[in-house]
């Protein structure tokens, strides 16, 4: 059985060339995108390609959580790719953090223009928002929530570790379920005050700050929740692809497929209420957001957005065959990583550089980020048995069918 | 609708079941149907059951139902009975969405559980035949069909074999028919007997 996964040096390189892009776009970015104008785009693409990376793999954290919690013993064949990929948050956190607290201290209110002090004196909306909206606060929420989702990632991650080398009895079995269930509770709760409610209004939300939404967080949560199962889809795929995952077959696939599908719906139920409830009242300030969108000129990408994340995963992702086959899934997942990608990038662009244009310098900075998100997990894949075999719940995985 | 003769096996354990199953189909005999008391995962394809189709029926229900919503609302609202409702235009699709999202769901799950009574030939007031009482409880029943090419006595043997611990024969009626479980005991075919014989 091979269970050690040992990095092929092929994908080694791919993820060095993807960040060697990365890092071109950016040096490229640095000197194209010039002036006032470009230096908002500069750093408007770099917000959206880091938060939506630093989020999507958090998702493995909460499919961590969410799985512990409801006690699904299904995902144990593949426990370790979400832990692998998780142990990116770490890393993506700190970038996350850099970039925010340049674009706050270091003037550039072209991003969040609540910033600028003196337009929010003779601004009384965004005067009333000023107990949230500063830097003060923003700083402080980024640095416990980063601080606290690293810290739950790798405690999870280590836990499971340490769990190998313990010695298989009914008492450690259910040790193992007991502090599991604690600790993953309580990442549940951060990540319930966090994802699910106020860091995308701090981080995404704020650069329309005249605007509001309280379905926004849940919408992010959603957008790279769906990104995040489609990740972890994509990184099974490609392990049994080259004869690791003994244990994982069609019926794991199966399962990540309609966890896919379902949660593509669940996006766009969220995406439709936040929309719905705007189109039917008709107010001015809560329009603000939409006139852009709808009805200016980044109306193809917002109808994109609904065919690729909606349309596409809903028709091809339907039938039982699709998501049993594993060439079918990965072009799937594929999409649906783009198509919130794309998602995040209307999020932050109307707001931001204002005009239409086409992402060469986003998309550049996203290959960046998907080849160092690669290095990241392929390492830590790496570094650990595929299987966690001391987990009572692993026999259930073996023999799961759908 | 027709009464069949068919050779009834009781099992105790599902893990002597599957190998049954097995050996019975490789024998070549018909299987009729397996009873069990809970769902049996993977039993469906030990009997070489096809896939079931009520999900594509359940798909076709459901744009029977989106296709009810849009249209007949978009008849209303810009034909039938134009209304202003709060300036909006009278064509205005997400008004549309919530009520046709349910009229799907509607259309879709009312459609497949009268689908799924009909192939289980389940409804109120009708009846079929039960081949062993226990079948619901705790024992695991497999009829066989006795054709002109099957020795009745010799797949007795067989399944006692397999591990079947009451074997016995009957002729049973293979569809439904109006009747009530809890009134009437009866066969369908079967004559009630002479009070004072």
């Amino acid at each position: 059985m091979k269970d050690q996964f040992v990095v092929p040096a092929k994908l080694r390189t791919a993820s060095f060339v993807l960040m060697g892009i990365g890092v071109l776009t950016l040096l490229i970015g640095l000197v194209a995108l010039g002036g006032e104008h470009g230096a908002t785009r500069f750093w408007a693409g770099i917000l959206q390609n880091s938060t939506f990376f630093l989020l999507v793999a958090l998702a493995s954290t909460f499919f961590i959580a969410a799985t512990t919690l409801a006690h699904g013993g299904w995902q144990l064949a593949f426990r370790r790719v979400p832990e692998a990929i998780s142990m990116a948050v770490p890393v993506l956190g700190a970038i996350v953090f850099i970039v925010l607290m340049i674009i706050v201290f270091g003037g550039k209110d072209h991003i969040y223009h609540w910033l600028d002090a003196e337009h929010v004196k003779h601004d009384r909306v965004l005067s009333w928002k000023s107990a949230f909206l500063n830097k003060g606060f923003f700083t402080t929420a980024t640095v416990i929530t980063i601080g606290l989702w690293a810290f739950f990632t790798v405690k999870l991650r280590n836990m499971s570790l340490q769990e190998d080398t313990w010695d298989l009895s009914p008492d450690t079995g259910r040790r193992i379920l007991w502090r599991n269930t604690v600790w993953c509770g309580g990442f549940a709760v951060i990540f319930a005050l966090s994802v699910g409610s106020t860091t995308p209004w701090l981080w995404l939300m704020s650069i329309d700050a005249h605007w509001f939404s309280t379905m926004y967080s849940w919408y992010t949560f959603a957008s790279t929740w769906v990104s995040g199962l489609s990740l972890i889809a994509l990184f099974v795929i490609y392990l049994k692809k080259n004869g690791y995952l003994t244990f994982v077959n069609e019926e794991h696939l199966h399962d990540l497929g309609k966890f896919m599908f379902a949660f593509s719906i669940f996006w766009t139920y969220l995406w439709f209420s936040q929309y719905m409830l705007i189109w039917y009242a008709n107010m001015p300030e809560e329009t603000a957001y939409f006139q852009p969108r709808v009805w200016g000129e980044w109306r193809p990408v917002f109808f994109l957005n609904l065919i690729l994340n909606f349309i596409l995963p809903l028709l091809l992702l339907m039938k039982r065959d699709t998501k049993r086959n594993y060439t079918a899934v990965t072009y799937i997942a594929i999409l649906i990583i783009f198509g919130h990608w794309l998602d995040f990038f209307q999020m932050v662009m109307p707001g931001t550089v204002r005009e239409l244009h086409f992402p060469w310098y986003e998309l550049g900075l996203g290959l960046g980020f998907v080849g160092l998100t690669i290095f990241l997990v392929i390492n830590q894949l790496a570094k650990a048995p595929l299987v966690p075999k001391n987990h009572p719940y692993l026999k259930e995985s073996i023999v799961h069918h759908t | 609708m027709a009464a069949k003769k068919f050779v009834v096996g009781c099992f105790d354990d599902e893990a002597v079941l599957f190998p049954a199953v097995k050996k019975v189909r490789a024998a070549g005999y018909k299987i009729h149907d397996v009873y069990t008391p809970f769902p049996v995962h993977g039993l469906d394809h030990a009997m070489g059951l096809r896939e079931t189709s009520l999900h594509t029926a359940g798909f076709i229900y459901g744009i029977t139902g989106t296709t009810t919503a849009l249209s007949f609302m978009s008849w209303v609202f810009t034909t039938d009975w134009p209304m202003n409702i709060g300036g909006k235009p009278h064509f205005s699709l997400p008004a549309f969405i919530p009520i046709t999202f349910e009229l799907t769901v509607l259309f879709s799950a009312v459609g497949m559980v009268l689908t799924f009574c009909y192939l289980c030939q389940l409804a109120p007031f009708v009846k079929k035949h039960v081949f062993h009482p226990r079948q619901t409880d705790d024992k695991f029943v497999m009829a066989i069909e006795v054709t002109g090419k099957t020795g009745a006595d010799e797949l007795k043997n067989f399944l006692t074999a397999a591990g079947a611990h009451e074997v016995h024969e009957q002729t049973a009626e293979t569809g439904w028919w109006l009747g009530r479980f809890d009134r009437e005991d009866r066969l369908f075919n079967e004559q009630p007997a002479p009070l004072n014989a």
